[in-house]
């Protein structure tokens, strides 16, 4: 639709208290023009907080929100003109849907006629023609969520916030959804910020991910980057299935796990304690006695657990008395699951490349 | 093969099912006939008895002599026009001042939105003569209100708050004003925070988003309120009679008086048709407007 009216965000220094609890500590933030950017966190992380005042439904302590070049810390939402979603969609219910789609054109003094036309428009891009004099409470949740969002980017704002607007879908219809939201996005090319707690979702959706934890960003990433290469204990733990390998450092320098060597030389040399962290499905299955070797690193232990799946196979593999390595192979020939049998020994192979080193909680 | 119900299959357990069904329906309506045959006995029958009073004349035969004399007399007109008035600008000053209180109630975080909503309840837990006469004590030439206006300099020489129409407007507003409250309060409880911010995200200024959004969704309760305090001001006996000092009467001291001096039946009887009817027609016409059951239960 219109590119140029999209605008880039940037937070400075934005610091919300409720109390003692820190919401948001010193957020920097830069949100890059027509970007697709999702607030990845648990619950109380914060990025509702930090959605909201971007939104500017509440008032953060210090800081500040720039909208291109304007500041907006101290503007009211209803002239902050940026669209957006709510988790419970927020529909007017004594308007029809063609009444909620119109009703900020009307505010913002369009003709009749105009108003009829935009939200046509709208409604033809989220796929709800004719439905227009439907009343709310007769829509599915889908439909909600259709109108909430052509609600919120009918009058052509230059920001279209989310928060999390999926979640009360259910898992078919949302999967689905996410797919149609990344196509309208880069339909209207407006800055998009997206808050969900559901990591898939945002790798699924995003352009970079920003993960939020104790209201400070962890890592601001293109989701390939957050995945494959976390930069701290919670990022890697939070974002896919991982097990953690505390590692030994060695005189000179290198890391290992047992007897195997994990990296010869540390990543950065003033920390002392570096994981290991091994994402399952990241492991192969190894058929007779296979030895670590400069392409990949082989763990060998016995069979806990394991879980046909369908597309995968998940299983539990106990490296020694404390150490149990989660892995997932696909069930396809040649994927050797027939091996894993409760209390078999097995060895797994782990690609050099596919190595990812943390520092260990507690160090800088 | 679909599974429907076949004659050569009986269906399983199906008759068992159906008396189980056909019981239950018995006992509940067994446990509502103490209920209905009370209704019956203290409302419907007095009811009949106060329509059949109206239409039977000194001698007992079938007449219209009473309501003749209600279109005759201008002073009936005169009863039912102030009738009307006051329940009116009872239930507008109600509306005025309850409006912001349920406002105010609806908003509050609830473990404050509880002791407020004590200060609303609690005059309505008193009894109405007890508040009534409060008000006597309080508005009268050398009440309260009159010392206190004329030591701070509001006005020189006693106003008269009581025995007038002010009076009667004053006591009923603070009698009537739970009524409105509570059903408005309810509705705007149901009003979810994000409405309000998804107005003014779309770019609704604050008293934009009231009227656009916050009214229309409080209306139910409003309507059902002010349906309430008008219908029962309507009959309201107590206070306009005490804080009226006879110069506001409306329909139900007019019976009163004229029982008390007439002892004529009839023509109460007939006061009292047409009342009951007017109140019906209120009910009616609000009906047509409104939604009824959704104003009266908040149904969406």
């Amino acid at each position: 639709m219109n590119n140029s009216t999209a605008l880039p965000i940037s937070i400075r220094g934005l610091t919300k208290k409720y109390g003692d609890l820190n919401a948001l500590n010193s957020v920097d933030l830069e949100i890059k023009s027509s970007e697709f950017l999702t607030l990845l966190g648990p619950s109380g992380s914060g990025k509702t907080t930090l959605l909201m005042a971007i939104a500017g439904f509440n008032r953060p302590d210090a800081g500040s929100i720039k909208f291109g070049d304007a500041e907006m810390v101290l503007t009211p939402p209803h002239k902050r003109d940026v669209g957006m979603v709510f988790q419970s969609y927020a529909l007017f219910p004594h308007m029809t849907v063609s009444e909620n789609i119109g009703f900020p054109l009307k505010l913002r003094g369009l003709a009749a006629k105009e108003v009829m036309g935009r939200v046509d428009e709208a409604l033809a891009t989220v796929q709800l023609s004719g439905l227009g004099d439907r009343a709310i409470d007769q829509l599915s949740g889908g439909q909600r969520q259709r109108v909430a969002l052509a609600r919120a980017f009918v009058f052509r704002p230059r920001i279209l916030l989310m928060d999390e607007p999926l979640s009360a879908l259910d898992k078919k219809l949302r999967e689905h959804m996410q797919i149609e939201l990344k196509q309208i996005h880069r339909q209207l090319g407006v800055t998009t910020v997206y808050v969900t707690h559901d990591q898939r979702e945002a790798l699924t959706m995003s352009d970079r991910i920003a993960v939020i934890n104790h209201g400070e960003l962890a890592q601001v990433d293109t989701p390939e980057a957050i995945y494959n290469r976390p930069k701290d204990q919670f990022v890697a733990d939070f974002i896919g299935e991982s097990t953690m390998l505390s590692l030994t450092r060695g005189g000179d320098g290198r890391l290992s796990f047992g007897s195997e060597i994990i990296s010869s030389s540390s990543p950065n040399p003033s920390v002392s304690k570096w994981s290991l962290v091994v994402r399952p499905e990241r492991l192969h299955l190894l058929e007779g006695d296979v030895n670590t070797s400069e392409k990949q690193v082989v763990f060998r232990g016995h069979v806990k657990e394991y879980v046909f799946q369908g597309e995968t196979a998940f299983a539990l593999i106990a490296l020694d008395d404390v150490t149990i390595l989660s892995v997932r192979f696909g069930t396809g020939a040649g994927s050797r699951i027939q091996l894993l049998e409760p209390g078999a020994l097995v060895s797994v192979g782990l690609m050099r490349e596919d190595i990812i080193l943390i520092p260990q909680e507690g160090q800088t | 093969m679909p599974i429907s119900p076949d004659i050569e299959t009986p269906m399983l357990h199906g008759q068992e099912l159906q008396s189980q069904k056909k019981r239950e329906e018995w006992v509940l309506l067994g446990l509502s006939l103490p209920a209905i045959f009370v209704i019956a006995l203290v409302v419907i029958l007095p009811v009949g008895w106060l329509f059949y009073l109206s239409f039977v004349d000194g001698h007992g035969n079938f007449s219209l002599e009473h309501y003749q004399k209600m279109v005759e007399y201008k002073s009936y007109a005169r009863v039912f026009i102030t009738t009307f008035k006051v329940s009116a600008l009872t239930t507008l000053i109600c509306i005025v001042l309850g409006y912001p209180i349920a406002y105010f109630l609806a908003a509050l975080p609830s473990r404050w939105s509880g002791i407020f909503m004590l200060a609303v309840l609690l005059p309505f837990w008193t009894s109405l003569l007890v508040r009534t006469y409060a008000w006597l004590v309080l508005l009268q030439s050398k009440g309260l209100l009159n010392d206190l206006a004329i030591q701070i300099g509001l006005w020189d020489s006693p106003v008269k708050l009581v025995h007038n129409m002010t009076g009667t407007l004053i006591g009923m507003a603070h009698i009537m004003l739970p009524f409105l409250v509570l059903p408005l309060y309810g509705a705007m409880k149901k009003i979810e925070p994000d409405m309000m911010q998804a107005a003014s995200n779309l770019g609704a200024s604050p008293v934009r988003a009231f009227f656009s959004i916050y009214l229309p969704l409080s209306v139910s309760g409003l309507v059902a309120g002010a349906l309430i305090v008008f219908v029962l001001c309507l009959g309201f006996y107590v206070t306009p009679a005490v804080l009226g000092g006879g110069r506001v009467v409306m329909v139900a001291t007019q019976i009163t008086a004229i029982l008390e001096h007439q002892f004529d039946w009839g023509a109460a009887s007939a006061l009292g048709v047409v009342l009951l009817l007017a109140t019906v027609l209120v009910l009616y016409l609000a009906g047509r407007f409104f939604k009824f059951d959704t104003a009266l239960f908040g149904k969406r």
